[in-house]
């Protein structure tokens, strides 16, 4: 019973999770670093993005279902702050 | 803005408002509540301005935000009236009881509808500050 729960729960989450932090720091170099502004704008979508990742990953970790109806919130809403920004460079608002 | 994101935004806005529907609804005991629920709906309105424009979400939103704000306090208030029909203090949680064909006893009482009214001040509020903002 503890072995199977530490093949099936314990060990794929934190290496989901680890895999999680890892594309965050690079997301965030990107967000750092990026040259143009579109490239910045995609990195700040893929932040929120792999946020929703670790929500699940955590949700299955604790066994606590209530953190995937904040996964699915930061989903449904993660993406408004995208368009705003697109809008906006679209109406070259923003050099 | 781009067609593609009008149509999203068609099958969104109904997915968003019953989202928040459902975290209204379920503020009580579990995670969720007035606040955020009216904050999801403001954000379903939000979006309708940015696919289409502010004066079309206007449109489909029927009453002037700051009309929201007034109600939704009125509501407020009138939930913690109640409980001085039952000769209680001030906001004293009141319950009553309906059964529902199939669930059973469901229970009812004033801290929904206190939560009803911060839905409505906060869509109210969030609207009007968004709205406003847009449309400069």
């Amino acid at each position: 019973m503890i072995l199977e729960r530490l093949t099936a729960v314990f060990v794929p989450t934190h290496l989901a999770l680890a895999m999680l932090i890892i594309a965050l720091f690079l997301a965030f170099a990107r967000l750092l670093r990026g040259p143009t502004l579109p490239d910045r704008v995609v990195a700040l979508d893929l932040v929120s993005t792999l946020a929703v990742g670790m929500m699940a990953a955590y949700a299955v970790m604790t066994n606590q279902p209530v953190f995937l109806d904040v996964a699915i919130l930061l989903a449904l809403i993660a993406f408004l702050g995208t368009v705003a920004f697109a809008l906006y460079v679209g109406k070259g608002r923003i050099p | 803005m781009s067609l593609i994101l009008r149509t999203a935004t068609r099958f969104l806005l109904p997915l968003l408002l019953l989202f928040s529907l459902f975290l209204l609804l379920r503020g009580h005991n579990s995670p969720g509540g007035g606040f955020v629920g009216g904050l999801v709906a403001a954000a379903a309105f939000a979006l309708y301005a940015l696919a289409f424009d502010v004066a079309a979400a206007r449109q489909l939103l029927r009453i002037d935000p700051r009309q929201l704000i007034a109600v939704g306090l009125l509501v407020a208030l009138a939930s913690g009236m109640v409980a001085w029909l039952a000769r209680e203090p001030f906001m004293t949680g009141q319950w009553s009881y309906i059964t529902v064909l199939g669930i059973g006893p469901v229970p009812l009482g004033t801290p929904l509808i206190f939560d009803l009214g911060v839905y409505l001040v906060v869509v109210g509020v969030m609207l009007t500050i968004i709205l406003s903002l847009a449309e400069e």
